[in-house]
């Protein structure tokens, strides 16, 4: 097995999920046999292969640098679940 | 005169335009049509539209009245709920966006509203556009009209494909003219399969995928589900072109994919890859694909095998770069600026709990996995080599290519499973798009046309794929193969 529970206790706190602990050996099994799966790419030689990221291989355009959006404070708090004024408000942070 | 909402898009612009029928009663028909028992029972919509509907309807009249009408004005289309609406709730089919509604509208959708269209509603599909059946949807699976008269009653529910299974559903169902839909790994053509429509997924960077919810942004596209090739052709004219507020999108021509339908396919190489025939695929799946290579043939094309030999790769490395490329996109969610909150201890409690009640099992996986393998020390063997095989298949498509002009392909390896099937394996539901997750790897263009029923009386598509930026090859493929198939089926339900 490629995944334990505890490296799916890990993974879930670097992705900022809930997963309870009684469910963690059920998604350990779950991703190691995709992990198996996958492991079928070491069949394939990739010397002097470059990644590809990008299939039309474009450099990234730049556009100029000048300000073309914004003061849209009012729709950018219309979805926010909590905010006071102008800010979204979150737990507190700092003690 | 055949009903209103049996209209293809070309025959409805051609009757607006003879003053046979108005906007108004083309959306009245489709209105009636989408709010009847046997329609809310497939689940196709998430969100229905009919007042917002009405009005577009009016002011598509007055427009053609004044002879201003656009490419598409009195069209009523229904949108994947994956493409931000200004005014309209948009869910991605997540609890997490559940009561999320847009202050912009998308780019395709802009477009599509400029050239007229009337908008019946947001359609359901697989949460985060994650999966190959809609089963995964937070607000419940879509049931294809295929599953019977009554497609909520039916003994077997059988699925409309996914992601897009809403807008597949609602096309085949004749409760919408057309649909939006998005693909990263085969969610318009394999839905468009399983339901006897037609889906083209066009180039990357042919459509702008700005304000569409991102899923893989090196893999989505945007692209129509519609009744014909010639309305995939009209449709995906309006949704494509430049947009600079998508730094991927491709600054090129639009040329009008109309023209090329009909055109003679005489001389045209098509190429049929031996590594497409894999064990385990319905024997009526190969005779469909061997009846559509006879068809171009009889058109006149000559048919050529290729060979793409890092065929069996592709969904491995779909399911290395799409989850880790998600796992990045769906960040975003953390409850502070849209969305959902659940509250926790401090910070990270919050933003875990929201997350975890927010995201279903499938978006929770793919998650997950794409955190594993972008984290420290897996990197290298995982994703690098991804990205690594990923030019290889493209490599493959060059080669292949250098040796004919489109090539023939099944769209999905079975004609359409039962809810409730293939769930207990992730993986046998990811083979789902074993024939249409190379082209994204690529970045190709693909278009699934049906072509006739299996014994089970369900639809068998074949997919055409095409060079970059040549949609207009395969536009004029598609339509000899829709002649030749002549394919008129309905499903069991039609409203």
């Amino acid at each position: 097995m490629s995944i334990d529970p505890k490296t799916v206790s890990r993974i879930a706190h670097l992705s900022r999920l809930k997963i309870p602990e009684a469910e963690q050996a059920a998604i350990a099994g779950e991703l190691s046999k995709i992990l198996d799966w996958v492991a079928q790419l070491n069949e394939v030689d990739v010397t002097g292969i470059e990644p590809l990221a990008n299939v039309n291989d474009m450099a990234m355009r730049r556009r100029a640098d000048i300000v073309n959006d914004g003061d849209k404070v009012k729709d950018i708090l219309a979805n926010a679940p909590a905010h006071t004024a102008n800010f979204f408000t979150v737990p507190k942070v700092v003690e | 005169m055949s009903k209103l909402t049996d209209l293809t898009i070309t025959e409805a612009l051609a009757g607006l335009d003879a003053k046979k029928f108005s906007a108004v009663e083309i959306a009245e028909a489709h209105v009636k049509a989408m709010g009847s028992d046997a329609a809310r029972g497939m689940n196709a919509y998430i969100t229905e539209t009919p007042e917002l509907a009405m009005k577009q309807a009016k002011e598509a009249d007055a427009r053609r009245a004044a002879g201003k009408a656009g490419a598409m004005d009195g069209i009523p289309i229904a949108i994947k709920d994956l493409y931000c609406t200004k005014g309209v709730r948009t869910t991605a089919a997540s609890k997490i966006l559940d009561n999320f509604t847009p202050t912009y509208e998308s780019t395709v959708t802009q477009k599509l509203l400029d050239s007229g269209c009337v908008t019946l509603g947001k359609a359901n599909l697989d949460e985060f556009a994650m999966g190959s059946s809609t089963i995964s949807s937070a607000f419940n699976p879509t049931i294809s009209p295929w599953s019977g008269a009554e497609p909520a009653k039916a003994a077997r529910k059988l699925v409309p494909g996914g992601s897009s299974g809403g807008s597949s559903a609602v096309v085949a169902a004749r409760i919408a003219m057309a649909a939006t839909a998005t693909d990263t790994g085969g969610s318009i053509r394999q839905p468009a399969g399983f339901t006897g429509t037609v889906g083209i997924k066009p180039t990357y960077g042919r459509c702008s995928r700005w304000g569409i919810i991102a899923y893989a942004s090196s893999l989505d596209q945007a692209g129509p589900i519609t009744r014909s090739v010639s309305d995939a052709a009209l449709m995906l004219k309006v949704m494509a072109g430049f947009d600079d507020k998508d730094s991927t999108s491709v600054d090129m021509p639009v040329p009008d994919f109309s023209a090329a339908i009909g055109q003679s396919v005489k001389g045209m190489r098509i190429g049929i890859p031996r590594e497409y025939r894999i064990d385990g695929i319905n024997a009526e799946v190969n005779a469909a694909w061997d009846r559509g290579a006879q068809m171009l043939r009889d058109a006149g094309a000559e048919v050529v095998e290729v060979s793409l030999p890092h065929t069996k790769y592709a969904l491995p490395v779909y399911y290395i770069i799409a989850p880790a490329e998600a796992s990045s996109n769906l960040a975003r969610y953390d409850g502070v600026r849209f969305g959902k909150r659940v509250m926790g201890e401090g910070l990270n409690g919050m933003y875990e709990n929201t997350r975890g009640a927010g995201f279903g099992k499938e978006v929770q996986r793919r998650i997950l996995m794409g955190t594993y393998v972008l984290s420290a020390g897996y990197y290298d063997a995982y994703y690098l080599k991804a990205q690594k095989v990923r030019r290889r298949i493209r490599n493959d498509f060059e080669e292949a290519f250098k040796n004919c002009d489109a090539i023939l392909t099944p769209t999905a390896p079975s004609t359409a499973f039962a809810i409730g099937e293939k769930q207990d394996d992730p993986i046998a539901m990811y083979l789902e798009d074993v024939f249409t997750v190379t082209l994204n790897l690529a970045g190709l263009p693909g278009i699934a046309v049906p072509v006739g029923l299996a014994q089970n009386g369900l639809p068998l598509g074949l997919q055409l794929i095409g060079k970059a930026f040549d949609e207009m090859t395969l536009f004029k493929a598609a339509s000899a193969l829709e002649k030749a198939a002549g394919f008129t089926a309905k499903p069991a339900f039609v409203a």
